[in-house]
């Protein structure tokens, strides 16, 4: 909504003196958004005098023709300025500004010699002031409109402030001079005058044209007067025009400029129709589904039977409250008008005005409710300024139907606000603060509150509660702080999430937060087979790129994306984490139950709708490629491989709280891990994820370097992190012993090691594989694994005796299950 | 009294007179001192402390003496070879002294050589930014509660007093999917309608996380970000205890001189609604007020259909986002530096933000 303080000063008598400042603080604590305010005399800065033109000296020679004049500025010595205008003589009084001053655009006016001759300033014209942009010569003022010398700001029009607001959509009153002027009014505690408390002619047993309304929900209001043999050439007022423009609305034509000067004053949208154009009663109803109207911006459009439409004996002429139609529009020529001023449905028109993409100023206004009592006076005003101004006669019948259902009266206990608010609020103090803004108050303890017409939005007793708040002063309100909760601190899924991005950071993992959304191709070139509950996946009706629609099953494919962006930009060595969730559907595409919302769902209902909602459980992955220890002065460096990945999966899952022991890694097959060099990671024997190296396939398909490798774990899938209990500390000394055992290649390294732990028995402390040896000497289809054993007794020093036979245990167990041989022996 | 391989010979016992002693050890201590390392000092002992050293030999020509002098020589002689041993240790002991000091200086490296052999990740700033905060509020006694990012329309927007006419409903500002029902959550505000329908008053809770509009990518919106919002359900809850609550929260993130201002604004699900601005003096462009978010008392209709009596409880809400706090905060200036995964972005944040 964009106003001016000359138009609201006409309703409401603020101070003076008051700055753009304490006018941007009133309305922004009256909730309006202030998206700007411009004093216009601020735009032009230094000295914009009147000056009167002595002198005219026509220059010659040159490609266009230039004058050099001396002018009169109130100075004993005249100005010497050379002017590109003629469409001034001696003695005409015009507006100068002087060397040091700046127009609008930065423009700075410097003392200057061109084409020959002294220009100290410049006579300007009204596109130059910013006034309008009208170039085709200087202004120059009515003659002994002011002395030479003085400020010529107020002179050409450089007196008003613009005022631009946003208006919240429960507030339609306040996109209307009468709404702004009131709010201010009630701010500052300052008189009031209501635009629309003017004499309007009342309905009449006749009427001027017949209307009949069909539909009395859609249009609960439609009042209309006629009048007869207005000059079609009459213009607008300059005044008018000012107003307009300053509000961002084109002037039009007289009528158009009526309707839309008193939108802005009153905020009453109103119709202009031409009468000759109208052929037989007007009708008031719903669209017929499929009915056509061409509207005056010159769509044909298909109609729905939520519209609203007002029709002649021709079919539909107007989308009611949305836009005009073509055929029965006010034109050029047209000398007999009904004006209408009606009130419609703000949820029809907001469905209107969506399905068909019209937000007109009117609309706009409808939407946020209107005052259903102004169609009278607004049709008053609009007959008196359009008689005024283009003569004819009015009709002295007046239409009017009014269905219209009165505000109700709302209670509130007057302590209602002060309990929620926070500030001790007093009986009368509420009824005074709700009587300002229009309310009819009555009662004490139990206020009963009638809300006034242009208020549709105060419909229950917080509304009222919202409107102390607001006129007592949001930050009058203390600070306190509520008595504290019982925290029992992050959950442990949270806790767990934390330990695993920090312990993957710590270990060189960079985070990334990729967006969800992922193209269908992702699922081929990951290579997932056409099997792959990962496949099924939520698509978006309306992704910003239609080129990646579907929801992420898996953390790789967007977060393979960064990797990539990272090398593209030409990072050579990255390692890259993200913890996010991924979106699993439902083999169901039901709808949930309905739920409403004048009480708790269910059990079974809420339960019910949240069965279809996706499974979105947490995961995280890690991506590395190139070197995961670098290359310096040191030597060389390392690259990252499957053992990498596998390494970070460990890491998250005993940063989440697991012990290594109910961690097992075993090979396995799964996209788009490459099948040789790919690890399942099991929590309690349960797989909760994959890591390793990714397939080649998938790297030649991704763009991306050989041997990258990735880790996906699903973190709900892990246990909660148990209470650890306390290991005995032994203070007697170690037996350590080493074991070689050839043994087939085939065989797992996890699982010889856990055959060990078994075999060794209670005595065994740690065991760690120090060398893997393979030689022609032990057979192609052999290795050797070199185990370090150490043994510890808690309560002595162990024997030799048995700290062998503990080996022997050991090394039995894999005998028996692997075949495994000692070395040596 | 016999020596039987070593007879007496009266000529030898001059090795007890007074002043050889004192020659030898002068002698001893000379060549000591001489001695310019361990090795040399070494070489040197056999000569002054060996067996057939001036000492030693003189404490053999004892036994030649009279009874009554070998008490006198035999304490004349164990001073002198004290006294060689003494000069003999003493000596030793600077020598290694020199060879542990030499030893260090041989051993100096340049301990500014760089060392990044395991280079340090990084965890994201908005990651940190939201643990932050939600650390800052479990302080005040609230928990932290999570909801589904692909969420109830329901409880998206129904519920939250957000009817069926809202404009946001459209798919201008909502992303919907190919299943009914269900849209990327907008805010992160059906988490508070979740955790009413799951717990009892009082209830101190936020919820961080992921939301979706369909803003294209610029240096100022994203499709995707990230919202931290709080709910406050008990009796007898103020506007002033919202007010009290984002003053804290302002202060414990921003420091002391942080304080909020309020504008009255319109939610549907908070009534009286507010959106407030946050002073913050070390603003990289000098100390000035920031929009930080929005706040309010929820809205009766939302208690009702959450299943809560308005008329027993009463509670506030307040939500703002964590790339805006990030940008204002840190001095980020675009966006998309948030957005893309840029290690060297994110690296330079480190563990905290």
């Amino acid at each position: 909504m964009k106003t001016s303080l000359s138009w609201l000063r006409e309703y409401v008598e603020l101070p003076a003196e008051i700055t753009a400042s304490e006018l941007d603080a009133a309305l922004t604590n009256l909730g309006m958004e202030v998206e700007g305010i411009v004093d216009q005399a601020g735009t032009i800065l230094g000295d914009l005098v009147v000056g009167r033109v002595l002198t005219i000296e026509e220059l010659t020679g040159f490609k266009k023709p230039i004058r050099f004049c001396t002018v009169d500025v109130g100075n004993p010595a005249p100005q010497e300025i050379v002017c590109g205008a003629r469409n001034f003589a001696e003695g005409d009084l015009v507006a100068v500004i002087l060397p040091g001053g700046e127009l609008p655009g930065g423009f700075r006016i410097g003392a200057r010699k061109t084409y020959g001759r002294n220009s100290n300033g410049m006579i300007c014209s009204a596109a130059e002031l910013g006034l309008s942009g009208d170039h085709s010569g200087i202004i120059v003022l009515p003659a002994d409109s002011a002395e030479p010398g003085v400020d010529a700001r107020s002179i050409v029009g450089l007196d008003d402030v613009l005022i631009e607001v946003e208006i919240t959509p429960d507030r339609g009153y306040e996109m209307s001079v009468r709404g702004i002027a009131r709010e201010l009014a009630t701010y500052f505690s300052v008189a009031y005058r209501d635009p629309a408390d003017i004499a309007c002619a009342g309905a009449t047993a006749e009427v001027p044209y017949p209307v009949t309304i069909d539909d009395t929900v859609g249009c609960d209001r439609f009042a209309a007067r006629v009048v007869r043999g207005v000059d079609p050439n009459a213009q607008s007022p300059e005044w008018m025009q000012r107003r307009l423009i300053q509000a961002g609305i084109r002037a039009i034509s007289l009528p158009v400029d009526i309707t839309n000067y008193l939108m802005l004053e009153f905020g009453q949208p109103m119709h202009v129709f031409d009468l000759d154009r109208l052929h037989g009663g007007l009708v008031v109803r719903r669209a017929r589904a499929g009915e056509k109207l061409t509207t005056l911006d010159g769509v044909a459009r298909a109609l729905d039977a939520e519209d609203m439409v007002i029709c002649d004996e021709t079919g539909p002429i107007s989308l009611a409250a949305v836009m005009g139609g073509e055929t029965s529009e006010w034109q050029e020529g047209t000398v007999n008008v009904l004006l209408e001023a009606a009130h419609w449905d703000p949820v029809m028109v907001g469905r209107t005005a969506r399905r068909h993409r019209l937000f007109s100023e009117a609309a706009k206004r409808w939407e946020r409710g209107v005052d259903p009592a102004l169609p009278l006076a607004a049709l008053q005003k609009a007959v008196d300024i359009l008689i005024e101004h283009a003569g004819g006669t009015a009709s002295p019948l007046v239409l009017d139907i009014d269905n219209v259902v009165a505000p109700v009266a709302l209670t509130l206990p007057s302590s209602a606000p002060a309990r929620l608010i926070g500030l001790p609020y007093t009986s009368s103090e509420v009824a005074t603060l709700l009587a300002r803004i229009g309310c009819e108050v009555s009662g004490d303890e139990v206020l009963s509150v009638v809300p006034p017409t242009w208020r549709p939005d105060l419909v229950a007793p917080i509304d009222l509660i919202e409107e102390v708040a607001r006129l007592g002063g949001y930050n009058e309100i203390p600070s306190v702080l509520p008595p504290a909760g019982a925290s029992r601190g992050l959950t442990p899924a949270q806790k767990q999430r934390r330990s695993v991005g920090r312990a993957l950071a710590e270990n060189g993992y960079v985070e990334v937060l990729s967006y969800p959304f992922v193209s269908p191709g992702v699922a081929d070139a990951l290579g997932l087979p056409p099997a792959d509950p990962r496949r099924s996946a939520v698509r978006l009706t309306n992704p910003l790129s239609e080129e990646e629609p579907l929801l992420r099953t898996t953390l790789l494919g967007p977060l393979l994306g960064t990797l990539k962006r990272n090398l593209g930009r030409g990072r050579r060595d990255v390692a890259l984490f993200e913890a996010g969730t991924v979106f699993l559907p439902h083999l169901t595409s039901t709808a949930p139950p309905e739920l409403g919302v004048d009480r708790r769902p269910g059990n079974a209902e809420w339960a019910a709708a949240n069965a279809i909602v996706p499974e979105q459980p947490w995961h995280l992955a890690v991506v590395l490629a190139g070197d995961i220890e670098p290359a310096g002065w040191w030597g060389a460096g390392r690259a990252a491989t499957w053992a990498d990945a596998i390494e970070a999966a460990r890491v998250a899952v005993a940063a989440a709280g697991i012990a290594e022991d109910r961690i097992t890694v075993r090979a396995a097959e799964n996209a788009p891990w490459h099948p040789g060099r790919c690890a399942a990671i099991l929590v309690d024997g349960e797989v909760i994820g994959h890591a390793g190296e990714l397939h080649p396939a998938v790297l030649a398909a991704l763009e991306l370097p050989k041997r990258t490798s990735a880790a996906e774990i699903d973190l709900d899938a892990l246990p909660a992190a148990p209470v650890v209990d306390a290991p005995k500390i032994s203070t007697f000394p170690p037996a350590l012993i080493d074991v070689a055992l050839v043994l087939d290649r085939t065989v797992p390294a996890a699982e010889v090691q856990a055959a060990l732990t078994e075999g060794a028995g209670e005595l065994l402390e740690s065991v760690s594989l120090f060398d893997v040896y393979e030689s022609e000497q032990l057979g192609g289809d052999k290795r050797s694994l070199a185990y370090k054993l150490t043994f510890r007794a808690p309560d002595r020093t162990l024997t030799s005796e048995e700290t062998i036979a503990a080996r022997d245990a050991a090394v039995a167990v894999t005998s028996s299950r692997f075949g495994a041989v000692l070395r040596g022996a | 009294m016999s020596y039987r391989n070593d007879p007496y010979d009266p000529k030898q016992a001059v090795l007890l007179a007074p002043e050889s002693l004192e020659g030898a050890v002068a002698e001893a201590e000379k060549a000591f001192a001489s001695a310019a390392d361990l090795d040399a000092l070494q070489a040197l002992k056999p000569a002054h402390l060996g067996d057939r050293s001036p000492v030693s030999l003189a404490r053999r020509e004892i036994g030649s003496l009279p009874p009554a002098a070998k008490s006198d020589a035999g304490k004349r002689v164990n001073i002198a070879r004290q006294a060689v041993q003494a000069a003999y240790d003493s000596r030793q002991a600077e020598l290694e002294a020199d060879r542990a000091a030499r030893v260090l200086v041989e051993e100096r490296v340049d301990v500014t050589l760089p060392w990044s052999r395991r280079p340090r990740g990084a965890r994201h700033p908005l990651t940190t930014l939201m643990e932050h905060m939600g650390d800052i509020f479990i302080g005040m006694g609230y928990e932290i509660v999570d909801g589904p990012q692909l969420e109830l329309e329901w409880a998206n927007f129904d519920a939250l007093n957000i009817g069926p006419d809202n404009p946001v409903r459209g798919a201008s500002d909502t992303f919907f999917v190919d299943l009914p029902g269900l849209v990327m959550r907008t805010h992160t505000s059906p988490g508070q309608v979740r955790t009413m329908l799951d717990r009892q008053p009082p209830i101190y809770v936020v919820s961080p996380g992921r939301v979706y509009r369909t803003d294209e990518l610029d240096a100022t919106h994203s499709p995707v970000f990230h919202q931290i919002e709080g709910l406050v359900i008990d009796e007898g809850i103020t506007m002033a205890h919202l007010r009290g609550t984002l003053d804290h929260f302002a202060r414990a993130m921003l420091g002391p001189d942080a304080k909020t201002r309020w504008r009255p604004h319109y939610f549907p699900f908070t009534e009286p609604s507010a959106e407030f601005d946050v002073w913050f003096p070390q603003h990289r462009d000098g100390p000035r007020w920031v929009e930080w978010g929005g706040c309010g008392m929820v809205n009766p209709r939302v208690l009702t259909a959450c299943g809560i009596d308005p008329a027993v409880y009463s509670g506030f809400a307040f939500g703002m986002g964590v790339e805006r706090t990030l940008m204002f905060r840190n001095g980020v200036s675009d966006m998309r530096d948030m957005v893309e995964g840029d290690v060297r972005f994110t690296t330079n944040f480190g563990m905290e933000s």
